[in-house]
């Protein structure tokens, strides 16, 4: 699915020039649940904005299936996270002033599909993370947990290949985390998508299948025993 | 979902959409208002104008007298008037042209009618009617007075006191009764002093009349002389018959002239044969009068040629006043609010879109492209700027309503030549001058008059704003990188 070769990015930082990726080689499967771990300003985000299709490389290649994305314009960088890509993030970033229900719709509106068909896809995905009786609530009116999972449907709604997740369960506590992760992993068995996971929790690292950590812009992959 | 994210961003965040909103619906208030009493200013300007130059006149032509030409003289001869006693009186009358007022020629008018751009023209004689009444002593009791500045002022030699004249003391007294004459084209009225005038009673000129010694009268003449229907009237030697009594159509003043008699019976009674005081001219476009006006000169050099707005800057008073302080004070108050409001709305955009980030970003990482980011703030900003156009346009309405309720009448003072008293004795005879410039003044309530088009320039404006707003708000989004975007958040 994925295939990164000798991807540098580099940042102007206070302090000068920061190298985020620094020659990093990874190959990730189609189908595949990848932990990312390592200290706090490493590379983890940066790596996963790089998978992601929301930022090219300074250097090397990304290839996502065939396309090498560091040659893709911003037009058909934003297509393919459209059609291929879902993020969940930290602050599981919803629109505050629309409905659990229109917020997972915001993510079909650039695929150009019917306003019924975006609402009954919705719903679904509402659905299949527990929220079907939600589906008109604020995201003021929902708990983190909730939240969370409104960003997660928004994510599934447009099926796509590939689900990073962005320190999910960072915001939540010990027993949402718990349930954000259970829903993530039996999504991930589901629907067979490739799920790719940077946090700093290792009970939801233990989860996946493969471990990579990265330090220093630099990646390593520890064995699963 | 365009609308639904556009109404949920814009009543959610009432207070920034209430700003911006606000801020433009003043200015756009304040251009309705100000166009509005501009528009009526004008309009009573033209008001203050119909009656002097006649409706749809778009430039006037006349041409300043000839050096020397000082006005009425009355000559009067040693042997003049009628002796009764000792007195003598005499009573003398003239129609001739205006003090100070050349003519235009047949040729000339021709050659104003080739014009490009004239689309009608008419031209009129106008005259004054002077009469002069007069009682002196008689002629041996000035020889008295002549002797006595001879003689010695000793004893008996001294001469008897005078007596005769109008105070039986030997002194005169003299009065001089004057009124217009206009002499007009029985065929045509679209432009000129009979375009804007209706019938109180009797008839207007028809083509029937050219060469008859018929005239139709001035309402307001009429009344204060006890002019009626059917009298006759003495001009320049002659009896006219009044056909007519004719009023202006606007209440703001009376028609140009007292009394109106064919242009051919004018011309041949005032010996003018051939010539004009006046022309007024319609033109095909107001837009070009400035253009037409320079080849009306020179086509035939040397004429006074006055545009419409040129005639309403001869207009004074406190309509003049309000005309300056609205063109000058008004139209820049709106431009510096305009752009203020225009500041205001894109500088709240754009802190709107700076606020937002994370908003943007994440639309941007689920899949938004940039131009689609961009549509949504520029249609939220656009919306915005039309809410405060339609507010703005309602409050204008509002302030124009306030204007017309409330607003006090103007009085206007136009600048015209008319008559007066000038001049002195010479030795037994003697010349009376009469000229002198005069004022006419009237008041005029002031009518705040709303352009439809002002409905569509308001709104304009108030979509200008909010593109503006929207463009350097919708800048800022599509120049954001979703990493970027993300990552000062994350």
């Amino acid at each position: 699915m994925y295939f990164l070769s000798e991807v540098t990015k580099t940042y102007k930082g206070k302090r000068g020039l920061v190298k985020a990726a620094d020659g990093i080689n990874l190959e990730i499967n189609s189908g595949e649940m990848i932990s990312i771990q390592g200290p706090t300003g490493g590379g983890k985000s940066t790596l996963l904005q790089l998978l992601g299709a929301l930022d090219k490389p300074t250097s090397g290649s990304v290839v996502f299936g065939d396309q090498p994305m560091q040659s893709m314009s911003d037009r058909e960088l934003a297509d393919l996270r459209s059609e291929k890509i879902g993020f969940v993030f930290q602050s599981f970033n919803l629109i505050p002033t629309l409905t659990a229900l229109e917020n997972v719709e915001m993510a079909l509106v650039p695929l150009g599909i019917s306003k019924a068909e975006r609402i009954s896809r919705s719903l679904a995905a509402l659905e299949s993370v527990g929220l079907g009786d939600r589906s008109s609530h604020l995201p003021s009116e929902l708990s983190g947990g909730q939240q969370q999972r409104v960003a997660i449907a928004r994510a599934l709604v447009k099926d796509p290949s590939v689900l990073l997740a962005d320190e999910p369960t960072g915001n939540l506590d010990e027993a949402t985390r718990d349930e954000i992760v259970g829903l993530l992993v039996k999504l991930w068995k589901e629907k067979g998508i490739t799920l790719i996971i940077v946090t700093h929790d290792s009970h939801i690292a233990k989860k996946a299948q493969r471990h990579l950590t990265i330090k220093d812009g630099k990646v390593s992959e520890k064995k699963v025993a | 979902m365009f609308f639904t994210y556009l109404g949920r961003e814009l009543t959610k965040r009432k207070r920034q959409s209430a700003l911006v909103a606000t801020g433009l619906a003043i200015a756009i208030a304040l251009v309705v208002v100000v166009n509005s009493v501009s528009g009526g200013i004008k309009a009573a300007q033209a008001q203050a104008l119909s009656g002097l130059y006649g409706i749809g006149t778009d430039i006037s032509v006349s041409k300043a007298a000839t050096p020397g030409d000082f006005g009425h003289k009355f000559n009067i001869g040693g042997s003049d008037g009628r002796t009764s006693g000792a007195k003598r009186t005499f009573s003398k009358s003239q129609l001739r042209t205006e003090p100070f007022v050349g003519t235009v020629t047949d040729t000339q008018l021709n050659a104003i009618n080739k014009v490009s751009g004239v689309t009608a023209s008419v031209a009129t004689l106008k005259l004054n009617s002077v009469t002069f009444n007069g009682t002196l002593p008689t002629f041996s009791q000035g020889g008295r007075q002549s002797g006595m500045q001879g003689g010695s002022f000793g004893g008996s030699n001294m001469p008897a006191p005078p007596t005769g004249g109008s105070d039986g003391a030997g002194g005169s007294s003299f009065s001089v009764t004057s009124f217009t004459v206009e002499g007009v084209s029985v065929t045509s009225s679209k432009v000129g002093p009979l375009a804007s005038v209706s019938v109180k009673s009797g008839r207007n000129f028809t083509a029937k009349d050219s060469g008859s010694d018929v005239a139709v009268v001035d309402s307001s003449y009429a009344s204060t002389n006890a002019i009626k229907l059917g009298k006759t009237l003495t001009l320049g030697g002659k009896t006219f018959t009044v056909v007519g009594i004719l009023a202006s159509t606007s209440t703001a003043s009376s028609t140009p002239s007292n009394v109106y008699i064919p242009i051919d019976v004018a011309q041949t009674l005032s010996s003018n044969a051939g010539v004009y005081t006046n022309v007024y001219v319609s033109a095909n476009s107001s837009t070009n009068l400035s253009s037409i006006k320079t080849a009306i000169l020179r086509a035939v050099p040397g004429l006074t040629v006055k545009t419409s707005s040129e005639l309403a800057s001869t207009v004074g008073g406190s309509l003049a006043t309000a005309s300056s302080l609205v063109n000058d004070m008004g139209g820049w108050l709106s431009v510096i609010v305009l752009l203020a409001a225009f500041g205001t709305s894109i500088l709240f955009t754009t802190s709107g879109v700076n606020r937002r980030i994370r908003e943007f970003g994440t639309l941007k990482a689920i899949g938004w492209r940039s131009g689609r980011v961009v549509g949504q703030v520029v249609g939220e900003s656009l919306v915005n700027g039309l809410i405060g156009g339609i507010a703005g346009l309602g409050l204008g309405l509002a302030g124009v309503w306030a204007v017309n309720n409330w607003a006090p009448s103007l009085s206007a003072s136009v600048a015209q030549a008319t008559n007066g008293f000038g001049g002195g004795p010479g030795g037994f005879g003697g010349h009376f001058g009469i000229a002198k410039a005069a004022n006419s003044g009237v008041n005029i309530a002031l009518h705040a008059t709303v352009d439809p088009t002002m409905i569509f320039v308001a709104i304009g404006f108030a979509v200008l704003g909010g593109l503006l707003a929207g463009a350097f708000g919708g800048l800022r989004a599509a120049r954001l990188s979703p990493s970027e975007a993300l990552r000062s958040f994350e």
